[in-house]
């Protein structure tokens, strides 16, 4: 066992790009604000340039477009760029690089160019910003072929997976939460710590009930895991870790073990990432589940006020409540 | 032009008459072969610009790169993308550049260096600032090419991509083939200004309009703009005004050309007027035909070998959406 240490995921990240940065002259990082010494909106990039420096750490102009066109251009040179999209809400800007030239490229050139840059981006929910700063949008990334989408929940996981997003050879949006950056937690000490893209994780175990989460929705739902443990629920909670692929097998084993499924996440519940899990469970489970799959999380408004913001996404009653439905017991509230 | 002609070598007049001869005669074949019948496939007719692509590639090694569209046939042809390998991909047949997966509006040939070719407009150009990008991060004088259409270069794309290359003074060459049509809408109606050269002054980098039916006058362009970006000077914008005498696509009549503009046109023709630069130059007409008579006969060889080819297995057309064989299935 590896030592370990108490640092933030703004940390993790920080550390993971560092590693990349030292370790590979293939990478580099791209996007606006980056350089030192504003080191970016999220403060995640602190330091990197005055180590690495302006040529490796590339402040870019307001072009989300142009940061994801040189990102793959550079890529299919050999390179593998780490570029930044600041805020999630901004990437329909970028959505034609990503969707039609670097989820494709591989495919449509029949193996010939390859696309392995890393795409990071912020979620902002939960920060009182409003309707074109808040969004959850993994969905989005998951319909498209040639993609992978990674949504770590805390700072060893976060590390570990952006270490494995970088050096993968496929084109991969790593998102991270702007509201969990702070979000302590124990990090294995030195390089070359990895975890697997496409392998989930139970962050706590049990038998009645499998909470099915990711990102930023993982505080929510263990905090729902803990009430529920006070009636007498022993809920497993499943972190995915990786959106896209999805660790179907750990689902599946999960729920077919406690056969009842909760899927918690920030998205908006219509069509969203828990539509696909929710209909695999019942493919392969059918017959064997003690209660319909139930899906929380965001009406389906757009991000109200700061004021507001709460009323219309995801909670820890949201998820305690469903549980309960699968159990068969109502809430007496 | 006479002037300028003299600059080349009689190897290189012929090596543009070649050029333009294959993709003229390639374009031609796809569509007749379209329109009887004898294959199901769509192309975008490239007949009328076969001389920008032809002097462009003639200013260029085979190791710079280039981005292109799906018009974009002529310009496969002249930077050297074997002719079964282009055919196969308008055709979907395994020997197409990416085994018949692609389509005639994703082209990619890296050893030639064709590095993408995009059927969604405008978007090459940040693509060919990220290859322009690496040659500069590897301390190589390669070159980057992105061609596209006067439409092109009404998009945040083009923008967003042309200010970061002159921002960062990155060896890229912007190569609007100015055709004077954005599918079917006349340039004059999509903007108000008369060149799109001047675009480049808005974002700090040279800018330059040329004769594009001249294959000369375009090598001459592209050769200084190459020349510029491999020295270090950064980007230029070369603006070659020519015309597409064809519909959008195969099957479109181009029945909103004026009749007027399409004749006066015809009489600028490259394929006509080229021949007689090289008459200047001394070939007989005995030499330019053959030259012409060759490239039919190379294309017609291309099309019998690649219509036998098989189309792509089952297993063929769902692999490489991810490396290591990865598959994502919903069952
Ligand atoms: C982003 C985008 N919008 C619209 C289209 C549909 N479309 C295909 S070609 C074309 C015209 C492009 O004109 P231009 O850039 O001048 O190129 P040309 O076809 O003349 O070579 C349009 C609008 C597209 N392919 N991509």
């Amino acid at each position: 066992m590896s030592k370990t240490r108490k640092i933030s995921i703004r940390e993790a990240i920080n550390e993971a790009l560092d590693e990349s940065l030292r370790t590979d002259p293939k990478v580099f990082l791209l996007g606006e604000d980056l350089a030192d010494p504003a080191a970016g909106v999220n403060a995640v990039t602190r330091g990197l340039a005055t180590a690495y420096g302006n040529d490796r750490v590339m402040n870019t102009p307001i072009s989300e477009a142009a940061i994801i066109g040189a990102a793959i251009g550079a890529a299919f040179e050999g390179y593998k760029p780490v570029a930044e999209i600041m805020i999630m809400d901004f990437i329909g800007i970028a959505m034609d690089q990503i969707v039609n030239h670097a989820a494709k490229a591989r495919y449509m050139s029949g193996g010939r160019t390859t696309c392995p840059i890393t795409i990071r981006t912020s979620i902002f929910a939960g920060t009182g910003s409003g309707g074109t700063h808040s969004q959850s949008l993994e969905a989005w990334f998951m319909h498209v072929p040639g993609m992978k989408v990674v949504y770590p929940s805390n700072p060893a996981d976060a590390k570990g997976l952006l270490l494995s997003a970088i050096e993968d050879p496929d084109p991969v949006l790593f998102i991270e939460a702007s509201r969990l950056y702070g979000a302590k937690g124990e990090v294995p000490e030195g390089d070359g710590i990895r975890i697997p893209l496409g392998k989930a994780d139970v962050k706590r175990q049990g038998s009645d009930v499998t909470i099915i989460s990711w990102g930023l929705a993982m505080m929510t739902a263990l905090a729902a895991a803990e009430v529920l443990a006070s009636e007498g629920i022993e809920a497993e909670v499943l972190d995915m870790r990786t959106l896209l692929p999805l660790d179907m097998e750990a689902v599946i084993g999960s729920v077919s073990r406690t056969r009842r499924a909760v899927i918690a996440h920030n998205a908006t519940v219509v069509a969203g990432p828990g539509a696909e899990i929710a209909a695999q469970i019942a493919t392969k489970l059918f017959g064997e589940l003690n209660a319909p799959v139930q899906r929380v999380g965001a009406k389906f408004t757009p991000i109200p006020s700061r004021a507001s913001e709460a009323a219309v996404t995801l909670s820890v009653d949201d998820i305690v409540r469903a549980a309960k439905d699968t159990m068969g017991k109502q809430d007496n509230a | 032009m006479s002037t300028l002609t003299e600059q080349l070598t009689r190897e290189q007049l012929e090596q543009l008459w070649k050029s333009m001869c294959l993709a003229e005669r390639l374009d031609t074949r796809i569509r007749a072969g379209i329109r009887r019948g004898e294959f199901a496939t769509v192309i975008w007719p490239s007949r009328g610009q076969e001389a920008v692509s032809a002097g462009a590639a003639l200013a260029l090694r085979e190791d710079d790169r280039l981005v292109t569209t799906y018009r974009g046939l002529h310009d496969h042809v002249a930077k050297g993308v074997p002719l079964t390998e282009i055919i196969g991909e308008v055709l979907g047949t395994s020997t197409g550049a990416s085994r018949g997966k692609g389509g005639t509006m994703h082209i990619a040939d890296p050893a030639h260096g064709v590095m993408m070719t995009t059927g969604i407009v405008g978007s090459g150009v940040p693509v060919g600032v990220g290859l322009a990008l690496a040659a500069k991060k590897d301390g190589s004088d390669r070159v980057t090419v992105v061609s596209f259409g006067d439409g092109a270069t009404n998009t945040g794309s083009f923008h967003e991509g042309v200010n970061l290359a002159a921002t960062w003074k990155l060896p890229v060459v912007f190569l609007c083939q100015n055709n004077l049509y954005a599918e079917m809408t006349p340039v004059e109606e999509t903007m108000a200004i008369d060149r799109v050269a001047d675009r480049a002054k808005g974002v700090g980098m040279p800018g330059v309009t040329v004769d594009g039916n001249d294959p000369v006058a375009t090598y001459n362009a592209v050769k200084d703009a190459v020349e510029l970006a491999r020295a270090g000077g950064g980007p230029t914008l070369v603006e070659a005004v020519t015309f597409r005498f064809e519909g959008h696509y195969a099957g479109d009549t181009g029945h909103y050309i004026p009749d007027e503009q399409l004749k006066r046109q015809k009489a600028l023709d490259p394929m006509e007027t080229f021949p007689r630069t090289l008459r200047d130059a001394g070939f007989t007409d005995a030499d330019i035909e053959k030259i012409r008579e060759d490239a039919g006969a190379e294309v017609e060889a291309a099309i019998k070998e690649t219509v036998k080819a098989a189309p792509p297995t089952t297993e063929e057309i769902t692999s490489d959406v991810y490396a290591n064989g990865l598959v994502v299935s919903h069952e």
